[in-house]
């Protein structure tokens, strides 16, 4: 039989879809740099507290406000804190908001968009509800949340872990609704084929025929909302944090350091460039990424 | 259409209603006291009148329900009475701010203005940049100038309004020195000069605002001109000699602008959450100053009500944007 087979693929090794996607992903000379530059944030904020000497929260009041130096790349704040430590500090927080309240918004878009596609009677009332749902005024909700639970979420688990737990709910139920209305649109027309009335027609359960049939066939557009969602996570934190309803004023994020540095505008305008610069850079190029990822996914563009 | 459009309206009603629940449980149920900052010497039992005088005593839905009175039938007559000079609202109880202690629809309409001002320069500014971008990139489709106008727009979508906000203050107004920081709402315009310093003042937020609506209208506008370029009706007007001017202009625009004007209707409301930020850093005083003040300051009806304002805004939107729909493209029929 290994004969056989060999002869077949005579001319082209094997392929698999993933090494597809991934020749076509390197193509898009975009969604390459974007990806390069989003890992190596990723990997220089999760590491550097590691390599770097000074600490986020190191109070060092001789060196207050000083500009960039060797020792000081980024140069350092009112109270002498390296800025640069403060960046790494802040990135942290912006990145890991942004997974979980992107993987929360997955859960309940994908959660939702399944269930509206697959039952027929549930899609008038879930689809009802996604409309409500995107008819919502988004910004202020989520500054009413913050107004409202800040407060008790703090005092059940502590300033900083109450905030990252309100953050991220807040973000994830009100950021769900593009991804439930893409895929309940695939799911609609993966229905519709043979393959899901020949797994019926063998007797597979419903929850076997979405885990095994339908799941793995509206991954990708699952993956491009992903990587919208930790952008558009990241700004919305960014503007919370910004507004002042974010995280306490001694803990770090990207989009803290940025309201810190406004107040300072006038005398150090250099400080509001390098938050503004990291969610900006990290943003645009988790947006390129998530284009080449469509370009990549889509078969129809693919091998082209 | 006229079917549709009825339909269409009783839809949204209860909507409307859905949403305003939805903010009004947020709120009332929340595990907050708006008696907090009350001093702890005042006795319980003035504590307790006072939360009367509040209306706090009453059932959580006695309380839907009057609110749902004071936003939709009070409200309305007092602003009635404004226009016209009549009594319908005589010795009614309305919204009170519990910051001011006046009404908050009085505050509102104070505000209102150097919102719209902004925000609705700033869209018919951006709105203005976009088409001509998204016309000429989808004409010179993969040209330089395409290439460009997508990676600016990719930036325009990625650079959020509180980065370019303190940006463009850092270049014009310090380093600079061209235009002024923040926005001055005392400012009345009287003569020439004080008109020059009014456009001053704006550049800078309508800037900042336009660059938001820029990249997402030109992305549509382009788009949909791509899908019209290739059509078959486009082919027969060249083929008849039309001059290219004709056939772009007068033809392709004609047809790919139908999906981009519902944009431009559906994405309004989106502006003005996005002026909440805007004005925040031009110090502009306006609706989105006030939601921010009653939110530090817990002012629990104001936040409800332009909350509402914002959702109601939304839904209106969304019912003109289906309606245009119907009215611009012929082959739409709903009935």
């Amino acid at each position: 039989m290994t004969e056989t087979n060999k002869s077949h693929t005579l001319h082209s090794k094997p392929r698999s879809k993933w090494r597809d996607v991934w020749y076509q992903f390197r193509k898009h000379k975009g969604a390459l740099i974007g990806s390069i530059v989003f890992f190596t944030i990723v990997i220089s904020v999760m590491f550097g507290p590691l390599v770097w000497p000074f600490e986020a929260n190191e109070i060092n009041i001789r060196a207050r406000n000083q500009g960039p130096s060797w020792l000081h790349p980024f140069g350092t704040d009112q109270l002498g804190r390296d800025t640069f430590a403060r960046m790494i500090a802040g990135g942290q927080t912006s990145i890991a908001v942004g997974l979980a309240a992107m993987t929360l918004s997955l859960l309940l878009g994908s959660f939702i968009g399944v269930m509206a596609g697959y039952y027929r009677r549930l899609d008038g009332l879930l689809m009802r509800f996604t409309d409500l749902f995107l008819s919502l005024p988004l910004l202020p909700l989520l500054l009413v949340m913050m107004l409202l639970f800040r407060e008790p979420l703090s005092q059940a688990y502590g300033p900083e872990r109450g905030m990252f737990v309100l953050i991220v709910f807040a973000i994830g139920v009100t950021s769900w609704m593009p991804t439930a209305r893409i895929v309940r649109g695939d799911v609609m027309a993966l229905k519709e084929r043979e393959f899901i009335l020949a797994a019926q027609s063998i007797g597979t359960t419903d929850a076997k025929i979405i885990t095994r049939h339908i799941m793995p066939n509206v991954l990708s557009p699952i993956l491009v909302s992903a990587t919208l969602g930790i952008a558009n996570a990241i700004i919305t934190e960014s503007a919370l944090s910004f507004l002042g309803l974010g995280f306490p004023p001694d803990f770090p994020t990207w989009g803290r350091l940025l309201n810190d540095a406004v107040d300072y505008l006038q005398l150090y305008p250099e400080r509001v460039m390098w938050p503004g610069l990291a969610i900006s850079l990290t943003v645009l190029s988790i947006n390129y990424l998530g284009d080449g990822l469509r370009d990549a996914l889509d078969p129809r563009i693919r091998g082209r | 259409m006229l079917n549709f459009t009825i339909r269409r309206t009783l839809i949204s009603i209860p909507t409307l209603l859905f949403i305003s629940l939805i903010i009004f449980l947020l709120l009332n149920l929340a595990p907050n006291d708006p008696m907090a900052q009350v001093p702890l010497t005042v006795p319980p039992e003035v504590k307790e009148k006072m939360r009367e005088a509040l209306g706090l005593g009453q059932p959580l839905y006695i309380q839907f329900f009057k609110w749902l009175i004071q936003f939709f039938w009070i409200e309305p007559q007092v602003f009635f009475d404004h226009l016209f000079g009549t009594t319908f609202s005589e010795g009614d109880l309305r919204i009170i701010s519990w910051q001011t202690r006046s009404p908050v629809m009085d505050i509102i309409v104070q505000r209102m203005p150097q919102t719209l001002w902004v925000v609705g320069m700033s869209y018919i500014v951006g709105i203005l940049i976009a088409l001509p971008i998204g016309i000429y990139s989808a004409y010179r489709h993969y040209s330089v100038f395409d290439q460009a106008g997508t990676f600016v727009t990719m930036i325009g979508y990625s650079i959020p309004p509180f980065f370019t906000g303190p940006l463009v203050i850092v270049i014009f107004a310090v380093q600079l020195g061209w235009l002024p920081s923040t926005y001055d709402t005392l400012h009345v315009v009287i003569d020439w000069d004080t008109f020059v310093i009014q456009f001053k003042q704006m550049i800078l937020p309508v800037m900042v605002l336009a660059m938001q609506t820029t990249a997402q209208i030109s992305r549509y506008m382009r788009a949909s001109m791509l899908d019209n370029l290739n059509q078959d009706y486009v082919r027969t007007a060249r083929a008849k000699g039309l001059s290219e001017w004709t056939v772009v202009m007068m033809h392709v625009l004609r047809n790919s602008m139908i999906p981009v004007v519902t944009v431009i209707a559906l994405n309004l409301p989106a502006i003005f959450g996005g002026a909440i930020i805007t004005e925040q850093i031009f110090k502009v005083n306006g609706i989105g100053g006030q939601l921010i003040g009653a939110i530090y300051s817990n002012d629990l009806p104001t936040v409800q009500t332009i909350t509402f304002m914002f959702a109601f805004l939304i839904v209106f939107f969304n019912l003109i944007a289906d309606l245009l729909y119907g009215l611009l493209d012929p082959r739409i029929r709903y009935d």
